[in-house]
């Protein structure tokens, strides 16, 4: 079918109002959950051919945390999509004011393909929670999960509500002529670029998640064991295929032996001494990448690994020195595993080094000293910062997750998708009562009306606040009332106490 | 005069040098700015009524104490905004520190308009300014007395490394916009922003638009049809119909329509009297082609002028107008209003009127008069429109806790109040996790396990609703 047939379906079974109703939405995000669990089999098959990813890595590293979402999104929505009450004024405060989320209509979501389900069904769950129809388009790189996604989808979803549309570049493009109420793109900046473009033309708006070199700063005074384990393990992951791996090393030079050699031991023990052979290590999706990260070696000292065999797209787990921000493998996100390591002399050079360079997905900083990480945070700007540890801040559905600057725009998890695929409607529900009160902002105006209306439409009322006031003023009047039968002496001053308290002077 | 560029860069210097972002700089400006709108309120006025003979009254309520509320509120609340969200964990992340940390952005830019020329600028640098950003006003050209104003006042009471006023025309502004900002807020038209968006996609720089549209009202069933005249003709006519949230026009039924006309009528003659080209309250349409563009419409119109009509190009003026048997063709319906002409079109029943506002864009505001309140809701879920509200015009807008902003072809992105703050902050997910526990990250590690699985499975799940995990620590 036609890109605009399928849109158009899409928009016309929006229209009928069906996606809206909770109980719908729940429907389809169980029927999500149940095909994650029914189709355990085929969806490992085809990442293994994809990714060369085993069983055990597509559960840890793609399921489990789809499943978390959609527990999260079933257990949570009727909270997320009911209406958020707010302040109000003095003049609306016999008035029903609140925030009503609503669906935006027909959404685009286009995935990547390192973790092909993680970025593409994880915004899929957010549209269906907020009520909206989308057209899911997989990433043609993960060719097998990108078919697997055709076949199943419709087996489990609403075949008119949630299409998948397959394809390369031109389907893309085509697709991006079409109209939709918000795009959600997970991919590299030059296509995010192409992508916002296409959407300005409609007034669409677009979540971008992108990418970059994320950083990570190896504070000389830490436990230098322990982490390198966790960059050794957040860098090779998927090969180095994460948006978020730890994409180089800032270290001091006096350092950079020991942490040399804690990688090597963590790399041997994670993947044994030859990378190749073991079935938890990945390989690199295409032949294009793969020729494209052996080419950033280029100018570089192999301190660990370097090994390449072009018929398996497999780059062994490599850490490189001698490096700068002149070389080429510090010139583009890497996305591969090769981890370089730029000697700085110290925290202050680290910070400055990182804030030339655009502002990244994420921050790693390794440091014992809480003051050091605090002025991290202070000091640079990210998507987001983790300290002592590498890639974990995606698992926890309360932190938004995206981009700033080039790494992208909005961000989602948990409730985040939802509000980011969601209208937020400021409701006003008054009645025609009162009307003497809107006397004060008709003309003729006078000066007497002006005053008035300054107070009465634009000052704030804190209603709690005013309850709360309420209920301690009945509480004193009681307990006074109590005091003067027993007490009559304290009674006065008591009144005293009380009305300072309150700022009257009695 | 420095080129756009040099400003950009002296204001990017200055961001990097992190003068911004300590709590106090930003609530020094903010008094400051406080204070420009305390000492020059005089000068204001005159500006706006030179450029749109904005009535006293209006231009104080409408820009005015907008501005200083909002300026308040964010100095009132700055110190709660800018701390650390703890969020819920799971098991796994239970002794870290788990927050979100708002972060400025750095350059942005503020593009205003002209109907609300001074709000419009002043409102958004309220959140740019307490989000710890450096930011480039660049004001309608067209509202020429209030730009002038801005450019004399800003200098003298805000920082000048961290902000400055651009003035210029739309060659002014595409010159701009090829320079790279953190941000860039727009409000205006739909063709404008459309080139706005492109050119913040060259940079991927995220962007707000507060756009427009038509905003219907709709009056149904049972209602207090005097009351609801004033509330509209209040709504439709402050700052001569000009505002992007005017109902822009009316759907009712023929009875209902023929109890409003009489009721408009007599509304608009107390507001106004009996000659509204006299009343000091009545403003005026801000330039000669703005008041020939509303003069063409109604024109062109195939509907019947029942109240107003009079008009006299020397003063800008046209007088209170509703015009009857408009058909949805007609040339009033074709494009947003922006003026003093009132449409009134028939509809036979609620679900009619819902399906004519469907057919069209999402509007910036919808509104429903009616005492029937299943009638409110049944509007209220049928349709979708940046704000809404029931039983009278524009007020939803002064609530500095509800997002003001549109959906669709009215906008993207909200602001006023906190929401001022979060547009023109970053949120940084920070984790700050601690040494020990190593042994439960061997779950992580490869080589991989199948029993790790179930209870990485178990560690990793935030606690459901009414469910209180216990520590395993």
């Amino acid at each position: 079918m036609h890109h605009s047939n399928v849109v158009a379906r899409a928009r016309k079974a929006f229209l009928t109002g069906r996606s809206k109703a909770l109980s719908y939405r729940l429907s389809q995000l169980k029927g999500l959950r149940r095909l994650i669990t029914e189709k355990q089999r085929d969806i490992a098959d085809a990442l293994r051919k994809d990714l060369h990813k085993s069983e055990n890595a597509t559960q840890l590293y793609e399921m489990i945390g789809l499943e978390g979402e959609i527990d999260l999104a079933v257990s949570h929505l009727s909270e997320w999509a009911a209406p958020r009450p707010v302040e109000q004024s003095l003049l609306t405060v016999a008035d029903e004011v609140y925030i009503q989320p609503e669906p935006l209509g027909v959404v685009l979501i286009i995935g990547a393909w390192n973790y092909p389900w993680a970025v593409t069904v994880q915004p899929l769950i957010g549209a269906i929670a907020a009520g909206n129809a989308a057209v899911i388009k997989p990433s043609e790189v993960s060719s097998h999960t990108s078919k697997v996604m055709e076949e199943l989808l419709p087996l489990y979803l609403d075949k008119e509500l949630f299409p998948v549309v397959t394809g390369g570049v031109v389907q893309t493009q085509e697709l991006l002529k079409q109209r939709f109420d918000h795009i959600f793109y997970t991919g590299n900046s030059t296509v995010g670029k192409v992508v916002m473009e296409a959407a300005a033309r409609h007034l669409t708006p677009v979540t971008l998640e992108l990418g970059g070199k994320s950083p990570c700063y190896i504070d000389k005074d830490c436990d230098l064991s322990v982490a390198c384990r966790r960059i050794t393990w957040g860098k090779y992951v998927n090969c180095g295929q994460t948006c978020i791996a730890p994409d180089y090393i800032l270290c001091e030079p006096s350092i950079q032996d020991k942490v040399v050699k804690e990688i090597r031991k963590c790399i041997k023990e994670f993947y044994t001494d030859d990378p190749k052979t073991c079935p938890d290590y990945s390989r690199i999706v295409s032949l294009r990448h793969f020729r494209r990260i052996v080419a950033l070696m280029e100018g570089s000292s192999v301190a660990i690994g370097g090994e390449t065999d072009e018929a398996q797209c497999y780059i062994a787990p490599t850490v490189l020195t001698e490096v700068t921000s002149e070389s080429k493998v510090m010139q583009e996100e890497i996305f591969g595993p090769l981890l370089p390591i730029i000697p700085i002399s110290g925290t202050d050079e680290a910070i400055e080094f990182i804030n030339k360079r655009e502002k990244p997905l994420a921050l790693y900083v390794f440091s014992s000293s809480d003051k050091m990480i605090k002025r991290m945070i202070a000091d640079t700007s990210s998507g987001a910062l983790l300290a002592n540890d590498c890639l974990v801040h995606y698992t926890l559905s309360d932190l938004p997750f995206g981009g700033v600057g080039s790494s992208g725009m909005g961000h989602y998890h948990g409730r985040y998708t939802f509000d980011q695929l969601s209208h937020l409607r400021s409701c006003l529900i008054k009645k025609l009562r009162m009307e003497r009160v809107n006397q004060v902002r008709y003309p003729p105006h006078t000066a007497q009306k002006l005053r008035w209306a300054r107070l009465f439409l634009l000052k704030r009322v804190d209603v709690g606040q005013w309850r709360r006031a309420a209920q301690a003023v009945a509480l004193v009047t009681l307990a006074a009332y109590v005091v003067q039968v027993r007490r009559p002496e304290r009674f006065t001053s008591i009144l005293y106490c009380t009305s300072y308290t309150f700022g009257f002077n009695v | 005069m420095e080129s756009h560029g040099k400003v950009i860069d002296r204001l990017r210097t200055a961001f990097r040098s992190r003068v911004t972002v300590p709590l106090e700089f930003r609530l020094s400006q903010l008094r400051s700015l406080l204070s420009l709108m305390e000492e020059n309120e005089a000068q204001i006025l005159e500006a706006l009524h030179k450029d749109l003979a904005k009535p006293k009254f209006e231009a104080v309520l409408s820009e005015i104490e907008m501005v200083v509320n909002d300026i308040c509120y964010a100095i009132d609340n700055l110190k709660y905004w800018v701390q650390p969200d703890y969020v819920g964990k799971n098991l796994a992340t239970k002794l870290d520190d788990c927050f979100v940390h708002r972060e400025p952005l750095g350059v942005v830019l503020i593009i205003g308009a002209w109907n609300y020329p001074l709000q419009l600028v002043l409102l958004p640098l309220v959140g740019a300014i307490a989000a710890g950003n450096c930011a480039v006003l660049k004001p309608s050209e067209i509202s020429q007395a209030t730009e002038a104003l801005l450019a004399e006042l800003i200098p003298k009471y805000l920082s000048q490394e961290c902000f400055s006023v651009v003035c210029g025309g739309a060659e002014a502004t595409a010159r701009l916009l090829e320079n790279r900002f953190d941000h860039i807020f727009y409000t205006g038209s739909q063709a404008v922003a459309r080139s706005v968006l492109q050119a913040a996609a060259v940079h991927l720089t995220p962007v707000t638009l507060e756009l427009g549209g038509k905003c219907p009202c709709l009056l149904y069933g049972q209602l207090d049809i005097p009351a609801a005249a004033k509330r509209l003709a209040w709504a439709k006519y402050f700052n001569a119909g000009q505002s992007c949230v005017a109902p822009d026009y009316v759907l009712c039924s023929r009875q209902v329509r023929d109890v409003l006309l009489p009721a408009l009528q007599q509304a608009l003659h107390h507001f106004y009297g009996p000659q509204p080209q006299r009343s000091v309250d009545m403003g005026r349409i801000v330039t000669e082609r703005h008041w020939s563009r509303l003069m063409d419409l109604l024109g062109r119109s195939g509907g019947r002028v029942a109240i107003g009509g009079e008009s006299s190009r020397e003063e800008r003026y046209i007088a209170p107008t509703v015009v009857v048997d408009v058909q949805e063709s007609d040339a009033l319906m074709q494009e947003e209003i922006f003026g003093p002409i009132l449409p009134i079109l028939t509809i036979e029943s609620l679900e009619e009127g819902i399906e004519l506002i469907n057919r069209r864009e999402k509007p910036l505001a919808l509104y429903v008069f009616s005492d029937e309140s299943k009638a409110v809701s049944t509007v209220l879920e049928k349709t979708s429109s940046g704000g809404f509200c029931s039983n009278d015009g524009i007020v939803h807008m002064t609530l500095p806790g509800l997002p003001f902003g549109g959906v669709g072809a009215s906008g993207m992105g909200s602001y006023h109040g906190r929401w001022s703050f979060e547009t023109f902050s970053h949120r940084r997910g920070c984790m700050l996790r601690g040494w020990g526990l190593e042994k439960i990250n061997v779950l992580r590690y490869p080589p991989y396990r199948d029993g790790s699985l179930s209870w990485l499975r178990w560690a990793t799940t935030t606690k459901k609703k009414g469910w209180s995990s216990c520590s395993v620590m």
